[in-house]
């Protein structure tokens, strides 16, 4: 076949960042094009549906600018693939994987779709060692371990990049040999949230690899940036056996891009207008965290959500927790009291907790003191409730101790002004326990 | 016959091969992808392939396999896992390394495999279509082998034999295998449904005593993220006193799998002392994995489970979770740009869950045998928010509902079951087996447990206004032993010895709390404080 045949003019049908494009010979499903406008300027897309000769392509920024007749389509043959070697560390690259830096790009290894492939189920190995945050509400009551995906469901003004950027430069991963990297894909995120991170990055120690796609940059790329970097993730960790730590923020920004070019698509909108298969679609990403048995290195997740309207319900939450091992859910009200980081422990939950800690792991005593600190306080707030109908007084005097408890826990357990190792994260949980004691007494006398 | 792929969609494919028939197998591509015919039109048909489409390439060719989607029947799938389509995961991970690519293949039970054939039929005899002409031993079961067709046995042998050896020919030169296929959406067939009424124990307190399954019967547990559905199918498959367990992990977590492999590898069955995983088929096609094999694994499973059923045995079925299903449903519908109904759901779903959901049930088997398919679906209503299609359809199909809520979840009280809203429609008819196999005051007990629950609902309403200081002695009595039922009886953590009750101590749990209930009452009637009975109950 000459190249000549690959490469056609006849765009018909014409949207923001589709165009169908007819007469073309022996398409591929995913199949990455060059699109050269009229003005010479080129920008990639890629094959959604094929009805016959009748071809949809989606462009990776927007038709802007295209024409029906001058503009020129290149078809590849090939699929997206992301570049892969470790020569990819410790630089910027955008949602294309195209270095930010203008320099080169590094002369790559390999080549993998950015796709991936799903993990065979009985290949993996259970995510069980503990990755010690530094912050009492995580390391305390919901423990992440290796490989565990785990967001933090914040609101809108919350402080999440603080404390990511805190977990960043104050995560201690029991040390694998390889090392350890952090992945890092930003997600329309604005200049100032997108140059705080890029502080925390550089001033850490340790190896990192980022994806930029700014609020301004295309909605197409911010699909695919995710992809990129969990494709750069599974190579550093399962070929290079590192640990590496996948940063995402913000998934929110991620589905609005994918009801976009849903809408863009015509297709069928499910609730709120998100397309049907977007629990498939964030599967796709969530899902590629893990362990694997026999080999060194894991890939851990720790993706921000901005829960819109404050409603854990809205479906972008919603399926993340579907999906997620456990959420970080943070609090407006306990923001507002001063209280950093500001982590409701209600609702939050890490469900590989249970394997990653107590003797050997954490500390012996570990889920005992967390049960007893969780159900206290959960007996906390529900009397704050009734104390708001009959009052203070109206509660029995071991009610007020519990009460207090739940105050006390607020400001000394979950805030914090420094970092906490888990020693010093359960000794202070077991202080604040022994001081309902002399309330028990009174309970039974 | 052979064609070309003209079109390609998501999850769908059209081939231009004619004379197709629906649900027609057909692979497509150079990979030869596996998808199954879900639209014929005149001179085209649309494929659901149960791969990932992506890099395939329209002009590759389609060729028909002359066969719908079957499920292959075999000595040797218990213990195994399996994906949507059958093809046996731990394999496949051993010979193609930790990530599955589009047309990886194996076959399904290797053939290095021997079973020992016990014939129970001899040259001469004559059996009809599916009757038992013999056994091999698998692990603790006796796996029956039909004969294919009507009529007279020419030969038949025992010994050694792997699942593609000849066991016995016919007069008429048909042969019996070891292994055949059945089509995955076909019910298979039975001689006759008996009702469902004996107690299916679970284990699990709050469901065996007040909302109890039968074997059987089905029951849905539909609850928010992070209510416990996975924990709670796990444990009843762990624990429930049925022969074999086939457990579906469908559009759900890797991990989950992964460890449930190897927990029940290690685990011994609290019924028979063997390990869990002899008498469990895992069926796992996770959220990453191809949507269109989802949608087609709780067939798969189902058809699994039937097959052991028809050998007489107690079969459940557990799937977690069937929103996840119902969502492949849609995402393929809306890829063949069908109308669609409530929420973007096929019209037809609610139709396809009641046929799934009938192939539950206590049956007369074709050989005289009595078994019974079970099934305990979880689902999962998007924002908790139970009025949704699938949990709609869900109810109206099913005989238990135990709903998990959002709120006893966040307060750590599991199994978080709403012991206000869920029911069993199997209740009378357990009671009375209850009554009869465990202890005739078993009805008597589960109302007065019940009617405890629902007067603390009302004077926890009463508390609110008041105070817990403003109630009666009685009052506070009643808060106090509902308080005890809840925390101590219906609650059962899933990580402690506590994860098993069998019938009897659960029995005797409720029994005491009860008791102890009305001894308190009695004192206070004689005019003694709460305060001092209390310290005396629980020194
Ligand atoms: N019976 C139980 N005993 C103790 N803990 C439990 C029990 N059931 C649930 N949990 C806790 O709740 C967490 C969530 O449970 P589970 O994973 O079963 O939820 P789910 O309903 O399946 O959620 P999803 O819909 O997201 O899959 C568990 O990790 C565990 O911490
Ligand atoms: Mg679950």
């Amino acid at each position: 076949m000459s190249l000549a045949e690959h490469l056609y003019t006849t765009v018909t049908d014409v949207r923001s960042q589709l165009f169908f494009l007819e007469k073309v010979h022996q398409a591929r499903m995913g199949e990455i094009v060059e699109v050269v406008f009229p003005d010479g300027r080129k920008l990639e897309g890629e094959v959604l549906k094929i009805e016959r000769d009748t071809v949809l392509v989606q462009i990776f920024g927007d038709c802007s600018g295209m024409d029906t007749g001058k503009t020129t389509v290149v078809f590849s043959d090939s699929l997206k693939q992301a570049p892969l070697s470790l020569r990819m560390l410790n630089r910027v690259y955008n949602g294309s994987f195209k270095p930010m830096d203008n320099k080169p790009l590094f002369v790559p290894d390999r080549w993998q779709p950015a796709t991936g492939f799903p993990m065979n189920p009985t290949r993996r190995a259970r995510p069980q060692e503990f990755i010690e945050t530094g912050f009492s509400s995580i390391d305390g009551l919901n423990t992440l371990v290796k490989g565990q995906k785990l967001p933090i469901f914040s609101c809108a003004g919350l402080p999440a990049k603080e404390i990511i950027g805190r977990i960043l430069a104050d995560s201690r991963m029991s040390g694998s040999d390889a090392g350890f990297a952090v992945i890092f894909v930003a997600l329309g995120l604005t200049h100032h949230e997108y140059s705080f991170y890029m502080r925390t990055l550089e001033k850490m120690s340790s190896n990192f690899v980022a994806f930029i796609n700014l609020a301004e940059d295309s909605v197409v790329e911010r699909l695919l940036a995710p992809r990129f970097g969990l494709t750069a993730a599974e190579y550093l960790a399962f070929d290079r056996g590192m640990d590496v730590l996948v940063i995402v923020a913000d998934i929110t920004n991620y589905c609005d891009a994918l009801r976009e070019l849903s809408m863009a698509r015509e297709e069928l909108p499910g609730r709120r207008g998100y397309p049907g298969y977007m629990y498939s679609d964030l599967a796709s990403i969530f899902e590629r965290a893990g362990r694997i048995t026999g080999m060194p290195g894991s890939v851990t997740m720790l993706p921000v959500i901005t829960m819109p309207e404050d409603d854990i319900t809205h479906p972008i939450p919603d399926l993340t927790g579907y999906i997620t091992e456990g959420q970080i859910v943070l609090s407006r009200e306990m923001h507002q009291q001063g209280i950093f980081p500001p982590v409701d422990v209600l609702p939050s939950l890490s469900r590989l907790m249970q394997k990653g800690i107590g003797k050997g792991m954490t500390m012996e005593g570990h889920r005992e003191l967390a049960n007893r600190l969780y159900a206290t306080y959960a007996r906390g707030i529900d009397l704050r409730g009734l104390e708001a109908i009959v009052g203070r007084e109206g509660l029995s005097e071991s009610d007020r101790v519990i009460l207090d408890f739940a105050g006390a826990f607020e400001n000394e357990f979950v805030h914090q002004e420094q970092r906490r190792t888990i020693a010093e994260t359960l000794e202070c949980g077991a202080e604040l326990l022994r001081r309902l004691d002399p309330a028990r007494d009174a309970d039974s006398a | 016959m052979q064609g070309k792929v003209i079109g390609i969609s998501g999850p769908t494919v059209t081939v231009d091969l004619p004379d197709l028939t629906l649900y027609e197998r057909v692979s497509v591509g150079n990979d030869k992808l596996q998808g199954e015919v879900v639209r014929l039109r005149p001179a085209s048909a649309v494929v659901q392939v149960y791969e990932e489409t992506k890099g395939l390439r329209v002009g590759e060719p389609a060729v028909r396999e002359n066969s719908p989607l079957t499920v292959r029947f075999t000595p040797g799938l218990l213990g195994g896992i399996f994906d949507g389509l059958q093809r046996p995961l731990q394999r496949l991970g051993e010979e193609f390394g930790p990530f599955i690519r589009p047309g990886d293949m194996l076959p399904f039970v290797p053939c290095e495999q021997q079973y020992p054939f016990v014939a129970e039929k001899k040259a001469g005899d004559r059996v009809g279509q599916g009757e038992y002409i013999g056994y091999v031993e698998e692990g603790a079961f006796r796996h029956y082998i039909a004969a294919s067709a009507e009529g007279v046995i020419r030969e038949i042998r025992d010994g050694n034999i792997c699942p593609e050896d000849r066991v016995a020919i016919l007069e008429d030169g048909t042969e019996a295998l070891l292994w055949h296929q059945w089509p995955i959406r076909t019910a298979r067939p039975f001689t006759r449904k008996k009702f469902p009424r004996s107690l299916l124990v679970t284990g699990q307190r709050c469901i065996d005593f007040l909302f109890p399954l039968a074997f059987g019967g089905t029951a849905v547990m539909p609850g928010g993220f992070g209510t416990g559905k996975t924990i709670l199918e796990q444990a009843v498959a762990k624990y429930a006193d049925v022969d074999i367990v086939v457990y579906v992990g469908c559009g759900e977590r890797g991990n989950e799998m992964a460890e449930m492999l190897e927990e029940f590898r290690s685990l011994a069955d609290p019924w028979t002392g063997r390990s869990l995983l002899d008498r469990t088929i895992l069926v796992a096609n996770t959220s990453n994995m191809p949507v269109a094999a989802r949608e087609a694994s709780i067939y798969t499973a189902v058809s699994m489970a039937e097959y052991y059923r028809d050998m007489g045995y107690h079969v459940l079925l557990l799937a977690d979770s069937i929103s996840r299903w119902a969502e492949a449903l849609r995402e393929i519908s809306s890829a063949l740009e069908e109308m669609p109904g409530e929420e973007g759901y096929p019209t037809y779903l609610a139709s396809r869950l009641s046929g799934f959901m009938s192939r539950a049930g206590v049956v007369e088997t074709l050989n005289g045998k009595t078994g019974s398919l079970s099934m305990v679906l979880s689902v999962s209503p998007p924002g908790g928010d139970f009025t949704e299609p699938t949990t709609q359809a869900c109810l109206r199909n099913t005989g238990a509902f135990l709903m998990l809520d959002t709120d006893l979840a966040h307060r750590r009280h599991f199994p978080a079951i709403n012991w206000a809203q869920s029911f069993s429609l199997y209740d009378r008819d357990v009671a009375e087996y209850c009554a009869r196999e465990i202890s005739p005051k078993w009805p008597e007990v589960k109302k007065r447990c019940q009617a405890l629950l629902k007067q603390e609902e009302q004077l926890r309403e009463v508390a609110e206004i008041v105070g817990d200081e403003g109630l009666q002695d009685a009052d506070r009595l009643l808060m106090h032993v509902a308080e005890q039922i809840r925390s101590r009886f219906l609650c059962q953590n899933s990580f402690t010895d506590d994860a098993f009750s069998g019938p009897q101590s659960t029995f005797e749990l409720i029994e005491k709390l009860v008791a102890m209930y009305d001894r308190c009452l009695e004192r206070i009637r004689q005019g003694e404080s709460l305060g001092e009975i209390l310290l005396e109950e629980h020194p």
